[in-house]
């Protein structure tokens, strides 16, 4: 890894910093993944990693392509909106399916469903 | 000309930013984001109306401080909170704003912001259910999404 | 100085990175139903694009943003395709 460019030293720190802090998110949303008992509480877990995970690397890496190479750099931006409108709509969709599998089982923890939709 | 003017120019910044700022990427770019937006217009009819924009700031410092302090709350719950009087549960709640796009902004709010999972609208009963990993106070989520996101959502989709 | 930061952070996160798509491969492979299955890849994914920034962090190079932009986008349309076919799949049996 011989290409890291020299940039102040406080931008390294704050490169640090949010590279840790999304990096540890991530990784805490993991454990809760696997600790947390039922499917509906697991739903939440990934979120940390989708919200400031994305948002804390993201931020580093713009920092650290801004100082090194003296010019803005937006890619994340896009990264990072993209994956905030698409991690909700994966998980509605999967929350859904799985309302509808345990409600066709007829499974007791899941409340039932108040009417019949009318389409889709 | 241009059904959805948003839509177009973002596509074009888009673009621009995935493939640098020259005035050939600026042309293909607009070409391309002009005829996506005629192909939006014949896919979807309804579009959605702001009022008030200078609400959406406002939206999004609330949304950004939330999902840190979330961040933050459901961390100590993942690491620590193991028993404790934690109960996790659903939780069903009457909205009472009806566009679309409205519905669809609070959908991606309260999924996103790690703690609260958004399951299912109902049409008819116009009631969400949600999915919240420490229901302690059943009212306070109630205040929650009716007076601190709703409240703003409809003011802005009015 | 400020080399040696960057290369001890971004080390440190692709160690934990790693170790969270691990932790969500385990729950892939035990997860007791489809649903959590689905749900360990997506994590999987969204891990493995994180990977790829913090690789382009650590070589300098802005090649791997494209790369982490196709993986967001592949795994965004297969976790969909997966959570309406679990839907469609029990609606028609």
């Amino acid at each position: 890894m011989g290409l890291v460019v020299d940039i102040p030293l406080w931008g390294a720190i704050a490169v640090a910093f949010f590279l840790i802090v999304g990096a540890s998110l991530t990784l805490i949303g993991a454990i809760g993944f696997l600790r947390l008992p039922t499917f509906y509480e697991r739903i939440h877990a990934p979120t940390l990693g989708t919200s400031w995970g994305i948002g804390g690397i993201m931020l580093a890496s713009m920092i650290y392509f801004t100082l090194s190479t003296q010019r803005f750099v937006l890619h994340e931006i896009l990264i990072g909106i993209f994956v905030t409108v698409t991690t909700p709509v994966t998980l509605m969709l999967l929350a859904r399916a799985a309302l509808h599998r345990d409600r066709a089982e007829g499974n007791p923890d899941v409340p039932g469903k108040a009417h019949e939709e009318d389409g889709d | 000309m241009l059904p959805y003017p948003l839509l177009t120019a973002s596509l074009i910044l888009m673009w621009l930013l995935l493939s640098g700022f020259t005035p050939g990427q600026f042309i293909l770019g607009t070409l391309v984001a002009v005829f996506a937006s005629w192909a939006m217009a014949s896919l979807r009819p309804d579009k959605p109306k702001i009022r008030k924009w200078h609400l959406i700031p406002k939206l999004v410092a609330i949304v950004f401080f939330d999902i840190i302090r979330s961040n933050i709350a459901v961390a100590g719950v993942l690491l620590f909170g193991r028993g404790k009087g934690r109960r996790p549960g659903f939780l069903t709640i009457p909205l009472e704003i009806e566009d679309r796009t409205a519905l669809a902004v609070l959908a991606i709010i309260l999924t996103s912001t790690p703690g609260s999972a958004w399951l299912e609208y109902d049409q008819h009963d116009r009631t969400v259910l949600l999915h919240v990993l420490d229901l302690l106070d059943k009212n306070e989520w109630i205040d929650l999404v009716k007076n601190r996101y709703e409240k703003l959502l409809m003011e802005i989709f009015a | 100085m400020s080399a040696i930061i960057i290369f001890t952070a971004v080390s440190i996160a692709q160690l934990m990175i790693g170790a969270a798509m691990a932790i969500a491969s385990l729950r892939m492979f035990r997860g007791p139903r489809a649903q959590d299955r689905i749900i360990g890849l997506d994590t999987l994914y969204v891990s493995a694009m994180l990977l790829l920034v913090t690789f382009g962090i650590g070589t300098g190079r802005v090649v791997y943003f494209e790369a982490a932009l196709v993986i967001g986008m592949l795994g965004f349309v297969s976790t969909v395709a997966l959570a309406k076919f679990l839907m469609r799949g029990e609606v028609i049996e």
